[in-house]
């Protein structure tokens, strides 16, 4: 059975946000004006976000693309009164059914990273935007909670191909739109347990971390640090 | 049949029933008028999503689930108190629990109502029944609380049968076919009466146990996520003695109104009012006590997510609301005890000497928050904050006019406006602490990254008028309906009491005649 993670090498990241537009594009994220943006009401599942550690003239800017943590334990699982936020069994992915979400958001309130996304309103996307939605994933009305899926509908796509042309599903069929568009393939994503596998490999290097470890949440996004050059030119 | 006689004597406990004045029609209409438009507002949150609201990510919770904990912790005024002053044979309770357990169960629909506000879907409300998961806290509340309010229906219902068979033998007209079929043939037999008196006894132990989980899981709501300051082992018992402390505050209200606007000074004495404020003075003083446990304990465990929710408390953004609600249970504090100090009673001039020193005390720390609160630079200086910025005058202005309340005349002179004034600033600053539990816990989540801030739109405040008219209206409706003052137990209390009593002190006594032991 798989356990899928994510992880994202910040020495290789450029803060492009390619990744930001990708998951956008891909999810049928609704647009935000820029006063809902001001007012904390945007959505994105991935974002970058910003971080400048020491004072000028050292100050150093960090930019951490934060996504969904899928945790193991994850915090918002068992406060959800209707089970609309659940852990996928055999994938590990923590998702959201939508037509069962009924809005509290305690979920969202539960959650240490404060990655989940809440519709304040109904969706809206520009002219020809409106017309340009991926198929494979639904639009959220307004009112329920969305976060993150690691793509989980290319899982689908990915199973029914393989099973088309009569193989077992290697690594490489199920990938996240955010990797595929990294331009500097900064996101590495696949089965945590596949002890061969390359995101296996990566999460033992003694640069992998993840954020709030110590809160227990066991989260499956794991990050490479900065390497050894940044912390040489600083010294 | 002695319960059909008319009884002359109380008289005065019929006439709301049965006579309307013109301000009751005048206030029922103001009320009216606030809820229509209440409902205006929610109209238009249904139409364009909670947007309407001033919440974000990450302040995903505001004023619906503050009032939905303030409007649960008034609840507790009734059935829980009630059931404790039965329990306790405390016969000053008599002309007292009825209005007291009316509170609760009106209050409670609007509790589950600011849930209901706050949905995103309120459409599939009834999806907790359908697929519930009891894993989560809400559905706790969902239980406990209407396991609460069934109960505390029949509480308020069980005393309220010998009443409505008075009413039944002497209301004419479509009010007469009511009082029949609710007084379920009560004759007053003496059959009937022990029934009833057992009934009424499991009810008030039953409720309490009831009522002390309904507030514990409300508070595990917050308490059983890993948010700053909401996980504490504290919340339970603080939550469950908050919501005792402004269940008082309410009660005390809410007897003020009916003693004045129906005329019962002959049945809410000065005693009862006194015997309530001693009560919430014990429970200002353990809110002081709670308030310190919270914080200390955060300090010194210096969890930095923690620091940063306890900074927002004593000198960030939420500050002035902290302060205020220390200053409000501080001058809360002084109007109660000022009557009450033991050193002071012996004497008349002693004591106004007393009460004048504690006023004192209060006027200077009113006036030191209320220029704090005026002077005071805000951290960061974004659009939002300027708003804050406003709201902080304006609690500067409430701190100003509630030292003021101290020096007023009738608080000073009369014992009841003392402890009237002193509930509506307990209810102020509940309503404050609740703001302070919610929000700025969500301000500061534990990523450094996420800052939100947070102000009500008209929506919210409207929401939160029409949830407090509709509820004075439905208790307005309820004292046309039925005695808000319990007529059989007044009456039980002048027939039977005085003896009872009598028997029972003496039991206490060393000479008592021989009580049979084992």
């Amino acid at each position: 059975m798989p356990r899928y993670g994510m992880v994202i090498d910040l020495d290789r990241c450029t803060a492009c946000q390619a990744c930001v537009v990708a998951c956008k594009v891909e999810n049928n994220v609704p647009f935000a004006s820029p006063e809902e943006t001001a007012q904390g009401r945007d959505i994105a599942w991935i974002q970058l976000l910003p971080g400048v550690e020491g004072a000028f003239p050292e100050a150093q800017a960090r930019f951490r693309p934060v996504l969904c943590m899928h945790c193991d334990v994850p915090p918002c699982v068992p406060v959800c009164p209707t089970g609309a936020t659940y852990t996928s069994a055999p994938t590990g992915i923590v998702a959201q059914i939508y037509p069962r979400c009924i809005g509290c958001r305690y979920c969202a309130n539960a959650c240490p990273f404060t990655i989940k996304f809440f519709n304040w309103s109904e969706p809206a996307w520009p002219a020809p935007m409106d017309r340009g939605h991926n198929p494979d994933v639904s639009l959220r009305p307004k009112g329920v909670v969305e976060k993150c899926t690691f793509c989980h509908h290319r899982l689908q796509q990915a199973r029914e191909r393989a099973a088309a042309e009569g193989r077992p599903l290697a690594e490489t069929d199920y990938t996240t739109a955010c990797q595929e568009a990294c331009p500097t393939r900064a996101i590495s994503f696949g089965d945590l347990d596949d002890p061969s596998g390359r995101v296996a490999g990566l999460v033992r290097s003694p640069r992998a971390f993840r954020l709030l470890e110590d809160l227990g949440t066991e989260p499956k996004v794991y990050y490479l640090k900065e390497g050894e050059w940044d912390a040489g030119r600083r010294a | 049949m002695r319960d059909a006689e008319p009884d002359e004597q109380d008289e005065a406990l019929f006439r709301p029933i049965l006579e309307t004045g013109p301000w009751f029609y005048a206030t029922a209409a103001g009320l009216a008028a606030v809820v229509l438009w209440a409902l205006y507002a929610y109209s238009v949150q249904l139409r364009y999503g909670l947007g309407v609201t001033g919440l974000s990510r990450p302040v995903f919770w505001g004023v619906y689930i503050v009032h939905f904990v303030f409007f649960v912790g008034i609840s507790h005024a009734g059935t829980l108190i009630s059931a404790i002053l039965r329990l306790c044979q405390a016969e000053w309770r008599r002309p007292i629990t009825r209005s007291a357990e009316v509170i609760t169960v009106l209050v409670l629909f609007f509790g589950v109502g600011n849930i209901i506000l706050d949905l995103g879907r309120p459409d599939r409300l009834f999806y907790v029944l359908r697929y519930p998961r009891f894993t989560s806290p809400l559905l706790w509340d969902v239980t406990s609380i209407s396991t609460y309010l069934s109960a505390s229906l029949l509480y308020l219902y069980l005393p309220l049968i010998p009443d409505i068979a008075l009413l039944r033998d002497r209301v004419p007209g479509w009010r007469h076919g009511l009082y029949r079929a609710l007084a379920l043939g009560w004759r007053g037999t003496d059959r009937q009466r022990r029934w009833l008196h057992r009934g009424i006894a499991v009810m008030a132990v039953l409720v309490i146990p009831i009522a002390v989980s309904v507030h514990t899981v409300v508070s595990w709501v917050f308490g059983m996520t890993v948010q700053p300051l909401w996980r504490s082992s504290i919340f339970g018992p603080f939550f469950v003695m908050g919501a005792i402390y402004s269940g008082i505050a309410a009660l005390i209200l809410a007897m003020g109104v009916i003693r004045r606007g129906y005329g019962l000074q002959a049945y809410l004495k000065p005693i009862h009012f006194r015997h309530l404020g001693t009560l919430l003075l014990v429970l200002n003083l353990l809110w002081f006590y709670f308030t310190f446990a919270e914080h200390i304990t955060v300090f010194y465990g210096k969890a930095p997510h923690e620091m940063r929710v306890f900074g927002e408390h004593l000198q960030g953004r939420y500050a002035g609301n902290f302060w205020l609600m220390v200053g409000i249970m501080a001058v809360v504090f002084v109007l109660l005890a000022a009557e009450r100090l033991p050193l002071f009673a012996a004497a008349p001039a002693a004591r106004s000497r007393g009460a004048t020193l504690a006023r004192l005390l209060g006027t200077g720390l009113g006036l030191t928050l209320a220029a704090w609160l005026f002077t005071r630079e805000l951290p960061g200086h974004a659009p939002a904050d300027l708003v804050t910025l406003h709201v902080e005058r304006a609690w500067g202005i409430v701190a100003l006019a509630g030292t003021t309340l101290l020096w007023w005349r009738p608080v000073k002179r009369h014992p009841i406006a003392a402890v009237l004034a002193a509930s509506t600033l307990v209810i102020a600053g509940m309503w404050l602490e609740r703001l302070i539990i919610v929000v700025p816990t969500l301000m500061n989540p534990v990523l450094p990254w996420e800052r939100g801030s947070y102000q009500p739109t008209w929506v919210e405040w409207s929401l939160f008028l029409g949830a407090v008219a509709a509820f004075v209206l439905l208790y307005m409706l309820f004292t046309k309906l039925f005695p808000i003052v319990s007529i059989w137990e007044i009456k039980e209390g002048r027939e039977r009491a005085l003896h009872d009593t009598e028997e029972r002190i003496r039991s206490y006594l060393p000479d008592a005649a021989a009580e049979p032991t084992r």
